[in-house]
């Protein structure tokens, strides 16, 4: 406590991210704190599904090889974790870690464990909450639901450094709260200090998705270059007690970080620029700055925060159907006609079988899958891929999609090749709800050696 | 005389649910002037209007020499459900710097 400044690393921004650099920023960063953000709007869905059928599971399928990599160099430097890895099961995680630590040379750590995001008995007893997205109540989702978890914020994650533990495992956290918790740790920040939440959001928010802010979505050869992007390199913060920012990013890495990046990242997935609503803050993020203090350095500033609203985000997770779908190249003189007439022959073929599809995609890859333009005025390419999705409620059904696709190698148009079929996947979907924040009890639980 | 997006500006895009947002910053302050003029809401909802019926939402940072677009269902009914190849529209701030602006001024 009582520290003038600390230095918080990125070592993850999605769940299958990049293992090495994390261990790199570990390694050459001299962090106080590394940040690990692994889970995307609907894995919780799936993990909570994994935990149904095995009690020990649910946590992030990739926690042991990341943390195999991470733990060791992070606990011999002092460096505190804090991750959302646990999932649907974040005591799950603490003890399956607490079994494989010893073999990785740890065998003596402290860990705090973040329950209570889990709030799907709350939305069964509260059906008539609206949806964000339609304003359709909830009701009509919950016979299909699979996981809700609201999004808590910094506080449970500060909550779980100040028992001492080296290692706050968590589920369901605001992505920039990993960040945040950390600083409101060190320095005690609270929950009226609106600037000083501003900023660490803000420093949260670009840090959360790991090489985005240091060049990764960014390159265009001849336009705008981006130094050793195969060495790319995850990004850190320095925070000091008032406030102030300044983002880097693991010394000697490749990539880059400079207004431009930062400016790009600012705005990734943000809407309404001036209002950004995190469970710690509404962050006004309309007159922010950026100050390149020296290469692959810059200071942020004019980060404003209003309070915290008095609702968190709830994400339900429910199942939505399958999608079945397949792909089938075509290349050479009258390449584009082939492939569809092979789109003709799957079509009717999926209709003489009676097989009918709640809605229908049809692409050509390498002319409109991206953009959706119309592919009549697309230049014709040498090759083409046809591609065929399909939405359906009967799994067999969307099974019948790659199939035929695929069998286009044998009994379709001539010269058909390089065919896939991706077979049928269950679709999770998810929608929003807002809810009191006293309705969630969050906790902080220490995972002891048994 | 006219100029494309991509020779003034560089993109990115993000998603939530079935709205992509996607950000364009201008490389210099003589290409933000042409892109606060003309890089309408309007302008961009008629490229993307094969994609979605709107609203597209626009959000000036001039500080930063940046736009932010917004486009509501935009997303083939969301990153979850959607049966595009690109759910997330990642690769839509590419077809943001295909837009063709009237008369370049150079100044």
């Amino acid at each position: 406590m009582a520290r003038d400044k600390i230095r918080i690393g990125c070592g993850a921004g999605f769940s299958d991210d990049r293992i090495p650099p994390g261990v790199e920023i570990v390694e050459r960063g001299e962090l106080d704190y590394l940040a690990m953000e692994c889970l995307a709007e609907r894995t919780i869905a799936r993990e909570t599904l994994d935990r149904a059928k095995d009690p020990t599971k649910g946590y992030t399928p990739v926690l042991l090889e990341r943390m195999e990599a991470i733990m060791p160099p992070a606990l011999q430097r002092g460096v505190k974790i804090v991750t959302n890895m646990g999932a649907a099961n974040p005591m799950g995680a603490a003890r399956v870690l607490r079994k494989h630590a010893p073999d990785w040379g740890c065998p003596d750590y402290t860990c705090a464990v973040v329950q209570g995001d889990e709030v799907t008995d709350i939305m069964r007893a509260h059906p008539e909450l609206a949806l964000m997205e339609d304003g359709a109540p909830l009701e009509s989702l919950l016979p299909r639901m699979a996981s809700a978890n609201a999004y808590l914020g910094a506080d449970v994650v500060a909550q779980g450094f100040a028992t001492g533990a080296d290692l706050v495992i968590t589920g369901r956290v605001a992505d920039p709260a990993l960040f945040l918790g950390p600083m409101l740790h060190a320095f005690g920040w609270s929950y009226d200090d609106y600037t000083k939440l501003a900023n660490g959001t803000l420093a949260g928010h670009l840090l959360e998705c790991s090489g985005q802010l240091t060049g990764g979505c960014f390159a265009d050869p001849g336009k705008k270059e981006v130094e050793d992007l195969a060495g790319l390199g995850y990004p850190l913060a320095d925070v000091w007690a008032d406030g102030r920012v300044e983002v880097s990013k693991t010394p000697g890495s490749g990539g880059r970080l400079d207004v431009a990046t930062c400016t790009e990242q600012l705005l990734y997935e943000m809407h309404d620029p001036s209002a950004y609503i995190t469970p710690d803050c509404v962050l006004d993020a309309s007159n922010v700055t950026f100050r390149q203090v020296e290469k692959d350095r810059v200071a942020l500033q004019g980060a404003r925060g209003k309070p915290r609203t008095a609702t968190y985000k709830v994400v339900v997770g429910y199942f939505d159907g399958y999608m079945g779908s397949g792909e089938m190249g075509f290349a050479g003189v009258n390449a584009v006609a082939r492939a569809k007439l092979g789109i003709e022959v799957v079509k009717e073929r999926l209709r003489r079988r009676g097989l009918t599809y709640e809605e229908m995609r049809i692409d050509l890859i390498g002319m409109n899958s991206l953009h959706g333009n119309d592919a009549t005025q697309a230049p014709e390419p040498y090759e083409v891929r046809l591609r065929i999705a399909a939405r359906t409620t009967d799994k067999k059904v969307a099974e019948a999609v790659g199939a035929e696709v695929r069998s286009l190698h044998m009994q379709g148009p001539t010269g058909a090749g390089g065919g896939i079929n991706f077979g049928a996947r269950q679709i999770l979907a998810v929608k929003s709800v807002l809810i009191p924040r006293e309705w969630v009890k969050p906790e902080i639980v220490m995972e002891r050696a048994a | 005389m006219s100029t494309l997006v991509y020779d003034l500006a560089h993109a990115r895009a993000g998603d939530k649910g079935n709205t992509s947002n996607i950000s364009v910053t201008a490389y210099s302050e003589e290409g933000w002037q042409v892109l606060q003029r003309e890089l309408t809401a309007d302008r961009v909802l008629a490229h993307f209007r094969h994609l979605t019926p709107g609203p597209v939402r626009r959000y000036e940072l001039p500080q930063l020499r940046a736009l932010n677009f917004v486009l509501e269902n935009a997303l083939g009914g969301g990153v979850t459900r959607s049966l595009a190849i690109d759910p997330h529209g990642k690769s839509l701030s590419a077809l943001m710097l295909t837009i063709r602006l009237p008369g370049h001024n150079e100044g």
